[in-house]
């Protein structure tokens, strides 16, 4: 079963974090990598680039428009992710946990939906 | 030549344990499996009346829903026209599956389960533990049923695609999720026992079916607070009868016809509180009684005083101030400072209650109490405001009938000068 943990910080936490905070959080965020991808749960995992740089992208009608910004302003960003691998939501939820930004922002865990019909999606 | 009747009464024994072994042949699929329990037992009412009851109902009823579930989900995969290297059915042989403990213990963590919202906990516990109709759980919450049926619809589908296991929680984890089983009953109980909107039969309902399912806590984990959730359940319950007059007010604790408190439920109460609290103390893993335990200790102190004027105040005194030290909150801060001045007088408790002041001035009971000790301490003006600040917060019809009654008494009095 995979799940996707959507990272959420506030970016300005990270902002106001010093150079020693910030580094220690980054070694943390390795560790964590390596250890998931040891124990086979990794799938794929990047941390995104701040908000001020993100677009968004809406097509109505044939007409494609194209705003600053992200979909919804909020206190905490999707600053990264995580694609996983795991037994249950219980597992899941546990290494989610584990994630360094569990304990400044929050993550959401979402199942990927899993499509019978071949040629559906994948 | 089985009747009907009979039969029925077999399926509203068995239904919650056959329906928890069939989620789990049909792999957390709860409509799936419902869907089958009602097929299995279908074809019961078919069957018995002419070939008999079997030995084993149960084991039947569980076989017959096993081979239903297996024949549906391989359907269901060759429907889709999908090559199975392997067989979709995890076989679990009919064997196992009645010797298998009890796999009601799975169902009730899984309908727990943290990821699930409170009311959605609730719903599902009383849908498939209880087999309560999702109307009736929308009777009981004051709810419309469409809400409910789509609260119960959400909450089995994120059970099956977020895939919350199906599973007793490892032991890490097991005194925490058991306390989110208990908040479930013991709410559960609350709305039958304090509530006062809707019909009193149906409500008496929502307590037994509480009481049931602490019943069934009890004897799956043996869990010491769980013994002290049933033993306070019971004890507030016993006093059903009592609690209201025929002409459905309100009777406070010290006026109630003690005669009419059922005893059978007081007696099986009084043998899990010592129980409760003693493991409680020396192992469990919270370190100590918890909020339940100490509870239904006050509860027993309550229920073992023969008339009102010999309750134990001191004995509960002492308790609510172990739960403040345990679990500080400033309703049982309130219950403190009301049992001392139970001991010592209302002069002693004034002043305690008072302090809360900040904390519940939205809180009906806090302006009762302070109104009770104002009245019994002749502060005859002083009292009728209280009340009247009660009263201008109560929610429920009997108790603001009863605090009109004490207001017209107080008219009746002088104050001293």
């Amino acid at each position: 079963m995979q799940y996707l943990l959507l990272i959420y910080d506030n970016e300005k936490v990270w902002a106001d974090m010093s150079p020693e905070e910030s580094g220690k959080l980054f070694a943390e965020y390795m560790t964590f990598s390596k250890e998931i991808r040891a124990s086979g749960h990794l799938i794929a995992g990047e941390a995104l680039q701040p908000v001020h740089t993100a677009t968004t992208v809406r097509t109505r009608d044939g007409k494609t428009t194209t705003t600053d910004g992200p979909f919804a302003e909020t206190r905490e960003q999707l600053g990264g992710f995580y694609m996983i691998n795991a037994k249950d939501l219980d597992e899941a939820t546990k290494i989610a946990a584990r994630i360094p930004s569990a304990r400044l922002g929050s993550i959401e865990i979402r199942p990927v939906q899993q499509f019978d019909q071949p040629g559906s999606m994948r | 030549m089985q009747s009907v009747a009979a039969i029925e009464t077999v399926f509203r024994q068995e239904r919650a344990r056959v329906l928890a072994t069939t989620i789990r042949v049909t792999n957390g699929d709860f409509d799936l499996a419902e869907e089958i329990v009602q097929e299995a037992f279908a074809a019961a009412l078919a069957r018995w009346p002419t070939e008999g009851t079997p030995a084993e109902p149960r084991a039947w009823l569980i076989s017959v829903a096993r081979n239903k579930a297996i024949d549906t989900i391989r359907r269901r995969v060759k429907l889709r026209a999908i090559v199975a290297a392997e067989d979709p059915v995890d076989a679990v042989a009919a064997s196992e599956l009645v010797a298998v403990p009890d796999d009601r213990l799975r169902l009730i963590f899984t309908c727990c389960h943290p990821a699930l919202a409170r009311e959605a906990q609730v719903a599902l516990t009383l849908r498939t533990l209880g087999g309560l109709t999702t109307e009736e759980i929308a009777r009981a919450f004051l709810s419309a049923p469409a809400t409910m049926a789509q609260r119960l619809v959400r909450a089995k589908s994120k059970i099956k695609e977020a895939r919350i296991p199906y599973e007793v929680p490892e032991a890490s984890q097991l005194a925490e999720r058991t306390d989110a089983v208990m908040a479930v009953v013991y709410l559960v109980f609350n709305e039958g026992y304090a509530a006062t909107a809707g019909d009193a039969w149906f409500r008496r309902d929502l307590c037994r079916e509480a009481i049931r399912l602490g019943r069934l806590l009890v004897e799956l984990t043996g869990d010491c607070e769980a013994k002290g959730l049933l033993a306070l359940m019971l004890l507030h319950d016993s006093r059903r009868d009592a609690r209201t007059d025929a002409a459905g007010d309100l009777v406070l604790l010290e006026d109630q016809d003690r005669a009419t408190w059922d005893r059978a439920q007081i007696d099986e109460a009084l043998v899990l509180v010592p129980e409760a609290l003693r493991a409680a103390t020396t192992a469990g893993p919270r370190g100590g009684p918890g909020p339940y335990a100490l509870q239904s200790a006050i509860a027993a102190l309550h229920a073992s005083a023969p008339r009102a004027a010999d309750t134990d105040w001191p004995q509960i005194a002492a308790l609510f101030g172990e739960l403040m030290r345990r679990h500080p909150s400033p309703v049982i801060a309130l219950n403190h400072a009301v049992a001392i001045a139970m001991w010592r007088g209302p002069a002693a408790g004034l002043p305690l209650i008072e302090a809360l002041k900040q904390d519940l001035t939205d809180y009906h009971l806090w302006h009762a109490a302070r109104a009770d000790l104002l009245r019994r301490l002749g502060r005859t003006r002083e009292a009728a405001t209280a009340y009247r600040g009660a009263l201008a917060r109560v929610g429920s019809e009997p108790e603001r009938r009863f605090l009109e009654r004490r207001l017209a008494e107080l008219a009746g009095e002088r104050e001293p000068r």
